[in-house]
């Protein structure tokens, strides 16, 4: 089998050089092409030691792209959508990585990312990104807008109870606690390690732009509200979402094991994470690391119709270059989880 | 014999001869179970030995 012929914008990066980590080893993919604009004739393994003797590749220039079957798109947000009609004439198929095409309604940029949408008449082109809701229209799409991490996390954490209309709809309170990773690779003030090390910094209490994503995902045509912060913590990798919904009715646990499993039981990366013994009861966010799955549990609180439901990931795989490999799969008909099969570390 | 589990409401199949206070884990949730009674049977969540969990 002749193999697919893929380039990436943007590889210099967290989310590059993942993505690269897992280009590399897949069965059916070549790489031809890495443009870093900063690292333009620079081996990629200068600026991603883990891939020493992975590949000789060098960084080449956006200039520089060439034909190819498909282009990943690992650009600065705001980049894609203004150079989207020059990618669009390298490769037929594209999957961008960044915030500029997950939104469907072109006021929701000027709203959340604070600039008006430079192309918004291919929004409708592309397909959200995460497989467990949008697998079919990906299996005949050629453009697929990968997921936000932090939307990623609390979509999949709440989607089988918004969509079985279960939950009081203005009252739903997520706060997730994320790795360094999600900030990138550029330093700042804020990185320096005396200021970074041991922090737990509230970074966005308010009018995070995933929540944009959260709103569109889980609406089903009715107007909701979730109320979203970020903190940051000192962790690498990882996203863990704390969701705090109420139930419209006083439903048992056994109940909601019904409606999860309803929803995910033959889901190859999602994992019901509920357990009344050991050290794991919940999901847990090293245990994640480098791995496509996310880990979803919940608890009801017995003095109200309060239910927490609790989801993990790792922000640069399933909430980033995994979840755009999981998408490449199913729009080439491969099996879902081709190179996307490693379990994890334990101890981590 | 086929049982429910009570906590995650997965179909157990247990084997003809199972025995009352025999013990087993669900498949799908992993909670020990304990069998209280076979004609039909039924299990229960098993009693767990207390631990301090970091509380």
């Amino acid at each position: 089998m002749e193999k697919i012929k893929v380039s990436v914008a943007g590889g210099s990066g967290y989310t590059g050089g993942e993505l690269l980590r897992l280009l590399l080893f897949h069965p059916h993919i070549e790489v031809k092409q890495v443009t870093s604009e900063s690292y333009t004739g620079k081996f990629i393994y200068k600026v991603h030691p883990n891939l020493r003797k992975a590949t000789q590749l060098k960084f080449s220039s956006l200039s520089e792209l060439e034909m190819c079957d498909l282009l990943f798109l690992c650009l600065p947000h705001g980049s894609s959508m203004t150079k989207i009609n020059e990618f669009k004439k390298i490769a037929p198929k594209i999957i961008d990585l960044s915030g500029d095409f997950r939104l469907k309604d072109p006021k929701d940029y000027d709203k959340w990312y604070g600039h008006p949408h430079s192309n918004p008449a291919l929004l409708k082109d592309f397909v959200y990104g995460i497989p467990e809701l949008h697998r079919n229209e990906m299996k005949n799409s050629n453009f697929i807008s990968s997921a936000g991490c932090n939307a990623t996390t609390s979509i999949l954490a709440l989607y089988p109870l918004y969509k079985n209309n279960l939950v009081e709809l203005d009252k739903t309170v997520i706060e997730v606690k994320v790795g360094s990773s999600e900030g990138g690779n550029k330093a700042s003030d804020a990185s320096h390690h005396p200021e970074r090390s041991g922090s737990v910094r509230s970074y966005m209490p308010t009018k995070h732009r995933h929540t944009a994503e959260i709103l569109q995902e889980l609406n089903f045509g009715q107007r909701i509200n979730i109320h979203f912060s970020a903190t940051s913590i000192d962790m690498v990798r990882g996203v863990l979402a704390t969701c705090h919904v109420f139930l419209k009715d006083n439903l048992e646990e056994k109940d909601i094991w019904k409606i999860y499993k309803q929803e995910y039981a033959n889901e190859p990366f999602i994992r019901i994470v509920k357990e009344n013994e050991g050290i794991y009861r919940f999901p847990e966010p090293k245990l994640l690391i480098g791995t496509n799955y996310c880990d979803i549990g919940f608890k009801k609180d017995e003095f109200s119709n309060r239910l927490v439901v609790i989801a993990s990931i790792d922000n640069l795989m399933k909430g980033a270059a995994g979840q755009a490999l999981q998408a490449f799969n199913i729009m080439h008909g491969f099996e879902e989880t081709l190179g996307l099969e490693f379990p994890g570390l334990h101890p981590v | 014999m086929k049982a429910e589990c009570p906590i995650c409401a997965a179909a157990i199949e247990l084997s003809e001869d199972t025995v009352q206070g025999e013990l087993l884990e669900c498949p799908d949730c992993g909670t020990e179970l304990e069998v209280v009674q076979v004609n039909p049977p039924v299990l229960n969540e098993a009693p767990k030995e207390e631990e301090d969990w970091g509380e």
